[in-house]
């Protein structure tokens, strides 16, 4: 019983003391890996002390949520994270509050992407690109060849073997669907996208999951942010990473929140993260990010990619306006057409160059006909450019003011898209089964 | 004024403290919870979330998809614990005590953590397949989609209906068993038409468990990126959309209804089909010895259940060892690195998990303890019904309790810090409790039936007050079951996610089970997150063994006294 009793007070206590006022801490919200911000947390503790870093780690659209619905009294103080677009989001709903804590040694520009948010919600402090990353070992084993452009994943040989995220649970995601689009156009962007997404042996939950699965080997390759390949590949792991000529190099930001519990430590912090110091350590082989300090990649060691040096030369010229103005339709296009119509996506495409490759060298008119209707049902995107630039339609996907009856409005709309998804599906692998049965 | 018959006022007062602890941090937040799937904006009823939910056929496929891995999970779960239990219980078997121990191990391992190694040794490029391809040209898809679902809930839940089973059959009079071969059943009709039927009680219970269990858990389906299931959808559209997003709340109702459909067929099955036999356990002398050739087939198919059932463990240990393990059988090289990193970056995590546990695990025993109290010994009213309340905290997914928390104490602060509840570790750790609770109830209120009142009578003659009576004379002799309580409580709290993750609000207040899944989120970290997984089941392993050092003997002394008392 003296036991019990013990350990009764025991409880009491420790609850007594978490109920103590909390020393001098700075809270960040992020959903940059823990490797990162490990590193981060210490050497500014080192720097500052006294001086505790909380740090929360959610997906990105997880940490939006975060910060718009922590109360007023208990708003965390610094946002980072990948996604421009994360930031765009934040700043337009006030969430977000403007100092002055640029680092003057920082470039305006990135190609013609500023590195800093022009109205100063938001400091960029890391570059990221986007591109291709592959194991070594299962290329081999399943004698494929290196892919070079995101156009090479559509190509039947590698069927299953891609992976890659969905862009409404990773913001690096949606801004690699987003620089496609850009880079395409809507429908052409689309078309690819569904024949990627066709092509994919998977599509996870985070942005890490690609990442993770190349390295162990689960999948062959997968559509990445560059960090992602450059540390696995410095932890040891038998992988490449290429940029393709269809990139953007955007900046990684952070920026302060709207009244912030500690906006004085908070501002401390984004200011160390971009001086010298706080630079150099993204040059840590387990972070293995861009610099946006071009004085930083004197010390990186030999071969780690320079956006500055113009070896990196991205196509693409990142609208973030546009992307914010489609942000929530694009997320819920690919989940309803993809994500979640995921296998019957995977058969149809799979049926299709099954077909594609027993016509081969054939002249059958019918067959190629009925081919080629198939592809139409599967890669055409199910919203047309026309409604994708449409107000109103834009509008309801808004996230202020959401009733019943937009709720209704939107599921219904999210049930049209996964419906006819999957019909259209099914038609195509019954059509190119069809043309793939006059081949012979 | 004078106490009714029946029970004092100092019980009535426990009494109402408890039902207060449970009204707050159970039946409120559950409430919230089905109030917001069923009320439109101006807080009016409505079915049209329902209407909604329904309407998007990703949440119907989401709704049968739960449903299917539930069910199968429990299928596979059986085959493996049906042959483990009947074989090391019914026949004369080397080392069953072994077995049956081991087949407890899978449930001190998150299940999550299992996921990773089981894609590592199962998967599309794991050992098995490579070796698979090599030799024979062929690959088993035992991880993809919902297959690696069901394929790592059943071995990581079966030990629920191995332990279960393990009771019932011990239970089972063996002279029913012997008239039956007396009349000529014997082999596989004496196993269908008697043992199962007679074993059926504990084997259900541990069904509906298992269905239940795996119909809440969170971490599982998003480590092998599966998330068209309803805990998935619950969470992935709370922690993306909002906590204002209805369809989120409607999720949880059905997930909600279906663990409690499960619990309420668990207990419908059972109704009117009392076994229990008029004397108990002769079942020593019913062990039969087996044939030959029969031992080689018994001994061959366990050893191969149990390299499977240990998959996992001896996948995390490689990797929390590996330097790289990539799409080869074996990791390439060794290492110790990740434990030296693990300890370096967090001691907080490990700390955190034996507080929260530790916190949890003793507040349910003592609640537990004063629950069945009141239940077998007084007659307070209300007091089934604590019973009743407790049990269905084990129908409420965590991913429930924990929307329900934070919605429900949204906005409010502790007192003299202004930190929010909901921000703050004490909400975890309550959440534990109550999710355990059930489980040190059941320990709890076992150890005092099998206690026979005319010790307390005899105490209470001898001229000690009731509190003199319970506090030397019932707790000392319920400390055996009351340490099952604590162990099972502590234990499946420390694996606990799906809660876990919707409350955890700063890396520094996080336990281990979450610090596991972070680190499992990047290239660098699926060493450590490994190593870390090895150190829960060490703590836990320890821990275990180190209460039963402590108290064992005590334990042992009541049953001794038990068995003069009655």
């Amino acid at each position: 019983m003296r036991a019990l009793l013990t350990c009764f007070t025991a409880v009491g206590l420790t609850l007594f003391a978490a109920a103590a006022p909390a020393q001098q801490q700075v809270s960040i919200v992020t959903s940059l890996p823990k490797d990162l911000t490990e590193v981060y947390k210490r050497a500014f503790e080192a720097k500052n002390p006294g001086v505790k870093v909380e740090v929360l780690n959610r997906g990105t659209s997880a940490a939006i949520a975060y910060v718009r619905e922590a109360p007023a009294s208990a708003k965390p103080d610094v946002f980072w994270a990948s996604a421009p677009d994360a930031f765009e989001v934040l700043a337009s709903e006030n969430l977000l509050q403007k100092f002055d804590g640029r680092n003057p040694a920082v470039p305006a520009k990135i190609g013609n992407y500023p590195i800093n948010d022009p109205e100063g919600f938001y400091y960029g402090q890391a570059l990221a690109g986007y591109g291709l990353m592959w194991n070594t070992r299962y290329l081999k084993a399943n004698k494929l060849p290196d892919p070079k452009e995101w156009a090479d994943l559509v190509k039947p040989a590698y069927h299953g073997h891609v992976a890659i995220s969905s862009p409404s649970r990773s913001g690096t995601t949606h801004l690699t669907i987003e620089t496609i689009l850009q880079g395409e156009g809507w429908t052409r962007g689309w078309r690819q996208i569904l024949m990627i997404g066709g092509n994919t042996a998977a599509i996870t939950e985070r942005s890490f999951g690609v990442p993770d699965g190349v390295n162990n080997g689960q999948f062959g390759i997968g559509l990445v942010i560059d960090f992602f390949g450059l540390s696995a590949k410095a932890s040891g792991f038998p992988v490449e990473f290429i940029y393709p000529t269809v990139t953007a190099i955007v900046p990684a930001n952070i920026g302060l929140v709207a009244n912030a519990r500690n906006a004085e430590l908070g501002k401390k912090f984004i200011s160390f993260a971009l001086s010298e110091p706080g630079q150099e350590l993204l040059l840590n082989p387990r972070i293995s990010r861009l610099p946006v300090l071009p004085a930083t990649y004197a010390k990186a060691p030999q071969g780690y990619p320079n956006p500055f040096s113009g070896k990196i030369k991205p196509k693409v010229n990142f609208d973030s306006d546009l992307s914010r103005s489609r942000y929530y339709v694009v997320n819920a296009l690919f989940d309803q057409t993809v994500s979640f119509r995921h296998r019957e996506l995977v058969a149809a495409t799979k049926a299709i160059h099954e077909a594609a490759a027993k016509l081969a060298g054939k002249s059958n008119a019918q067959a190629q006909k009925l081919l080629a209707e198939a592809r139409e049902l599967v890669y055409t995107p199910i919203v047309s450019e026309e409604k994708s630039k449409d107000k109103e339609f834009l509008a309801l996907f808004s996230q202020t003011k959401r009733d019943a009856l937009k709720i209704k409005q939107l599921t219904g709309l999210e049930e049209y898209w996964n419906s006819s998804a999957r019909k259209n599906y099914l038609r195509a692998a019954e059509l190119a089964n069809q043309a793939a049965a006059m081949a012979k | 004024m004078r106490a009714p018959a029946g029970f004092t006022w100092a019980q009535a007062a426990v009494a109402l403290v408890i039902a207060a602890f449970l009204l707050v941090f159970l039946i409120i937040p559950v409430v919230t919870v089905v109030y917001v799937a069923f009320a439109d904006g101006a807080g009016n009823f409505t079915l049209s979330h329902f209407g909604s939910f329904f309407g998007l056929s990703l949440m119907r496929e989401s709704f049968w998809n739960s449903l299917y891995v539930g069910l199968w999970s429990v299928a596979i779960a059986t085959l493996i614990a049906v042959p483990l239990a009947y074989f090391t219980v019914r026949f004369e078997f080397r080392g069953a005590l072994l077995i049956q121990t081991l087949g407890v191990l899978p449930l001190i391992m998150p299940p999550f953590v299992g996921a990773v190694a089981m894609q590592l040794i199962f998967g599309r490029s794991g050992s098995v397949n490579l070796i698979l391809n090599d030799w024979f040209g062929f690959t088993l898809p035992i991880m993809d989609g919902l297959n690696g679902v069901i394929f790592v809930e059943a071995l990581h839940y079966f030990p629920f209906i191995l332990m279960n089973l393990v009771v019932t059959l011990n239970n089972i009079d063996s002279s029913m068993e012997e008239s039956a071969q007396n009349l000529g059943a014997s082999g596989l009709r004496l196993f269908r038409r008697i043992v199962f039927p007679l074993a059926m009680p504990g084997y259900v219970a541990g069904a509906a468990l298992v269905f239940i269990k795996v119909f809440d858990d969170l971490g599982t389906p998003l480590v092998l990126h599966q998330t068209n299931l309803l805990a998935p959808q619950a969470y992935l559209r709370i922690t993306a959309i909002g906590i204002e997003d209805p369809i989120g709340y409607v999720a949880s109702v059905i997930m909600v209804i279906a663990s409690l459909a499960a619990l309420w067929v668990a207990t419908w099955t059972m109704r009117g089909k009392d076994y229990a036999t008029m004397q108990r356990g002769y079942a020593g002398l019913a062990r039969r010895r087996l044939g030959p050739g029969q031992t080689a087939l018994a001994y061959g198919w366990i050893v191969l259940v149990l390299l499977v059932v240990l998959a996992p463990h001896i996948g995390i240990l490689l990797l929390s060892l590996a330097k790289v393990w990539s799409f080869s059988v074996l990791p390439d090289a060794y290492t110790l690195d990740h434990y030296t990193a693990v300890f370096q970056d967090s001691p907080r995590m490990i700390w955190n998990t034996a507080l929260y546990c530790g916190i949890a695990a003793t507040l349910d025993v003592v609640i537990a303890t004063a629950i069945a109290y009141l239940m077998l010994r007084t007659r307070v009213p209300g007091r089934n019904a604590l019973d009743f309340t407790v049990t269905i905290a084990l129908a409420i997914p965590g991913v429930v309790l924990g929307i329900g928390y934070l919605r429900t104490f949204r906005g409010i602060e502790i007192p003299f810090t202004g930190e929010l509840l909901t921000s703050s570790w004490i909400l975890i750790a309550i959440a534990y409790t109550v999710r355990r609770l059930p489980y040190a109830l059941r320990s709890c209120v076992a150890a005092l039936q099998q206690l026979h009142v005319s010790l307390e009578e005899a105490a209470e003659n001898l001229g000690a007050s009731k509190r003199r009576t319970i506090l030397r004379v019932v707790v000392p002799l319920m400390a055996g079951g009351m340490l099952a309580g604590f162990i099972t409580s502590f234990m499946t709290a420390a694996v606990e996610l799906s809660a876990t993750l919707m409350l955890v609000s700063s890396q520094n207040d996080a336990p281990m089970s979450y610090g596991i899944y972070l680190y499992l989120q990047s290239a660098a970290g699926r060493g450590p997150g490994a190593a870390l997984g090895i150190l829960a089941v060490a703590l836990v392993a320890v821990g275990t063994y180190l209460s039963h050092r402590l108290l064992g003997a005590r334990a042992v002394s009541a049953k001794d006294i038990q068995r003069m008392g009655a």
